[in-house]
């Protein structure tokens, strides 16, 4: 059992919609980053992405992508995410997911990955531009370490390879509520419910659904039909905006804390 | 020509050359990207698409383009050199080859809307020009560092009816604006297609790319047997994404006794950020699709590049090529900067044809390698496009460089 097969088997448990919770990692440096782990998981996430900056975020809009140029100008590096990690584990309840672009995993090697990322305490990896059908060699050896292959859905995924992301990825499966790139939204898409509801068709597997979620009436919208809402560009945001100030800590834990009320 | 221009060398089921290719794409464009190969698979044996293809080539293209024997240019190297001329395509460009076979693909699949990428501005020109002809409505996202460097084409796409979006995100060119065009197809799956200009990206694009431009080495080869009574000793193109290239080498592939010579930008030095010669610094990778030679730093970043002429101006090559390199069926040499625009000037000067920068690459490696040339060797050089967008730039560096030497 996966640190995060039981949180989300908690949230069930509890009856209450889980909070997953996205930052990119080195925005505005590593340790802040680590600091703002612990702020977010003492405010009550249930399970945090932290993001590799890499310098082509095709699928992500301009916050995140505004985020990955700070930290990559900072320094950031998978590396230097992984060792971050592996300092801030001990402080954490919530599981976590290493959120990537693939050339950075590649170019580390996906061995030398695996036994870093197990290192670190890593419980899942998201791969952006590696869909089930390209992930064999990367799940093969995720599975192995004990570390959960997480798969996205979109509007435009069909029936069958809903199937096979629940079939090959574990842990859980994070549905894209809209097309698009990442970004926050006023509302949340009439496409999440109906995404939802395919899935569910398919599969008991733990969904999270994001993309756009950025306000608590968002998450409560989603818990009608998902076990756990993501907010990504939004909590990045507030990042972007309180970065440099004494006050960071507080506004990301009180943002947190509202977007659970 | 529509019954033999696909099929003959497919990747494997998954889009692999060898252990490039691939489809490294977000979830969201899985589904569309599977729906453009049934429908391209489809439209490649249909006689119908075939038969609209040709005509718009023959028509309108003004295929078959000449091949010309540059006597003047072949005598400063001591070997024949072949020209295809690419350049005299309507457009004056190979690109449009692609641009017109796409385009023609998206209206069978009921779509509306184009978006495509330009670094040089001649696939802009091309995606604008297909779109225009064929009443669809078209998106080019150019890195604004390219659109001060080919202003000439940001005109023409504007004149044609497209709308062109400046790309201010990273090193503002190429690679910026392929990022945007998937962002925006993301958003839009279902009425856009995207019209990738060169061999690169998820399958089916490098597949289909190369066999859209496969028309350019049919023709050459069919010439230059009839001009020099023989096949080329080596067929020589220059490689930014790798379009021009395998469209010419892809009809001499299975003659083992023509070497295939791709010529990359070398830029101002083969050092980081100076360059774009994927075989001589890069390392595999995976961007934008695709798993192939990338220019990359230590940690996997996509590193920047540089190049005088904008279309050669990329940190990927097409997979194909990648392949071709690790079986060493195909080889890869770079010019530099200064290498081509002694190249783009020569060309002038001794034939009266004013190149591409981008072909320019091709011209000053024949010149440059002349020592390897057996007398009366056959050279087939893909002019792949005319250099009218290119004058300004090169008046600029020509009068800076006199000015350094005065």
């Amino acid at each position: 059992m996966s640190r995060i097969d039981d949180a989300f088997r908690r949230m069930r448990a509890e009856r209450r919609t889980g909070l997953v919770t996205y930052v990119t990692a080195g925005d505005p440096s590593l340790a802040r980053t680590a600091d703002i782990l612990r702020q977010i998981d003492a405010a009550g996430a249930d399970v945090l992405e932290v993001g590799v900056p890499f310098s082509d975020p095709l699928a992500d809009g301009p916050v995140i992508q505004r985020a990955t140029e700070r930290a990559l100008a900072g320094g950031a590096t998978l590396a230097g995410v992984l060792d971050m990690l592996a300092g801030v584990r001990k402080d954490l309840h919530a599981p976590i997911v290493v959120f990537s672009y693939a050339n950075p995993i590649l170019r580390m090697g996906l061995d030398a990955f695996v036994a870093r990322a197990r290192g670190a305490g890593v419980d899942g990896v998201l791969t952006l531009d590696v869909p089930p059908e390209e992930s064999g060699e990367w799940r093969g050896r995720f599975q192995a370490a004990g570390i959960d292959t997480i798969f996205l859905l979109s509007p435009t995924t069909t029936v069958e390879r809903i199937r096979r992301a629940a079939t090959l990825g574990s842990g859980f499966l994070y549905g894209i509520s809209r097309l698009g790139v990442t970004g926050a939204r006023d509302t949340v898409a009439d496409s999440a419910e109906a995404l939802a509801t395919r899935v569910r068709r398919e599969t008991a597997m733990p969904l999270a659904l994001g993309f756009g979620v950025s306000r608590p009436e968002h998450v409560r919208a989603i818990g009608q039909w998902a076990d756990a809402a993501v907010v990504g560009s939004a909590l990045v945001n507030v990042i972007a905006e309180h970065g440099a100030k004494a006050g960071l800590l507080d506004e990301v834990e009180r943002y947190v804390r509202w977007l659970r009320s | 020509m529509s019954t033999n221009w696909f099929g003959r060398r497919d990747p494997d089921s998954r889009g692999y050359f060898g252990e490039f290719g691939g489809r490294f794409v977000p979830e969201t464009l899985v589904a569309p990207i599977d729906a453009l190969e049934r429908e391209y698979m489809d439209a490649r044996r249909d006689a119908a698409f075939g038969a609209d293809l040709d005509r718009l080539l023959r028509h309108y293209v003004g295929r078959p383009t000449p091949l010309w024997e540059a006597a003047r240019l072949g005598a400063s190297c001591g070997a024949r050199v072949f020209l295809k001329r690419e350049d005299l395509t309507h457009t004056g460009a190979h690109k449009i080859n692609n641009a017109l076979g796409q385009a023609l693909l998206a209206k069978r699949m009921g779509k509306t809307r184009i978006v495509a990428e330009t670094g040089a501005g001649q696939h802009g020109v091309a995606s604008a020009t297909a779109c225009a002809l064929l009443g669809l409505e078209c998106v080019v996202y150019m890195g604004s560092e390219d659109m001060r460097r080919q202003a000439l084409n940001v005109f023409r796409m504007r004149l044609l009816g497209a709308r062109v979006e400046g790309v201010d995100s990273g090193s503002r060119t190429l690679k910026d604006a392929i990022n945007e065009a998937m962002r925006d197809w993301v958003a839009r799956p279902d009425d856009t297609h995207y019209l990738l200009g060169s061999a690169l990206g998820p399958h089916p694009y490098p597949l289909m790319v190369r066999e859209f431009q496969s028309v350019i080495g049919r023709e050459a080869r069919q010439q230059c047997v009839e001009q020099a009574g023989r096949l080329p000793d080596a067929v020589i193109a220059c490689v930014g994404g790798g379009s021009n290239a395998i469209g010419i080498f892809d009809a001499f592939i299975d003659d083992p006794s023509v070497r295939l010579i791709g010529v990359e930008a070398g830029g101002e030095a083969i050092t980081p950020g100076r360059h774009a010669a994927r075989f001589a610094g890069g390392a595999a990778g995976i961007l934008q699709g695709t798993r192939t030679r990338v220019l990359q730093d230590a940690n996997g970043n996509i590193e920047p590049t540089h190049s005088i002429s904008a279309g050669l101006d990329y940190a990927a090559v097409g997979p194909e090529h990648a392949y071709l390199a690790s079986t060493g069926r195909a080889e890869y040499h770079y010019a530099t900067d200064v290498d081509a625009l002694r190249g783009f000037q020569e060309l002038a000067r001794l034939e009266g044809i004013i190149p591409a920068l981008e072909s320019a690459h091709a011209i000053a490696y024949v010149r440059r390698a002349a020592e390897q040339w057996a007398p009366g060797a056959v050279l087939l050089v893909n002019l792949s496009g005319r250099g009218d967008k290119d004058v300004q730039t090169v008046e600029g560096l020509l009068q800076e460089a006199d000015r350094v030497a005065n």
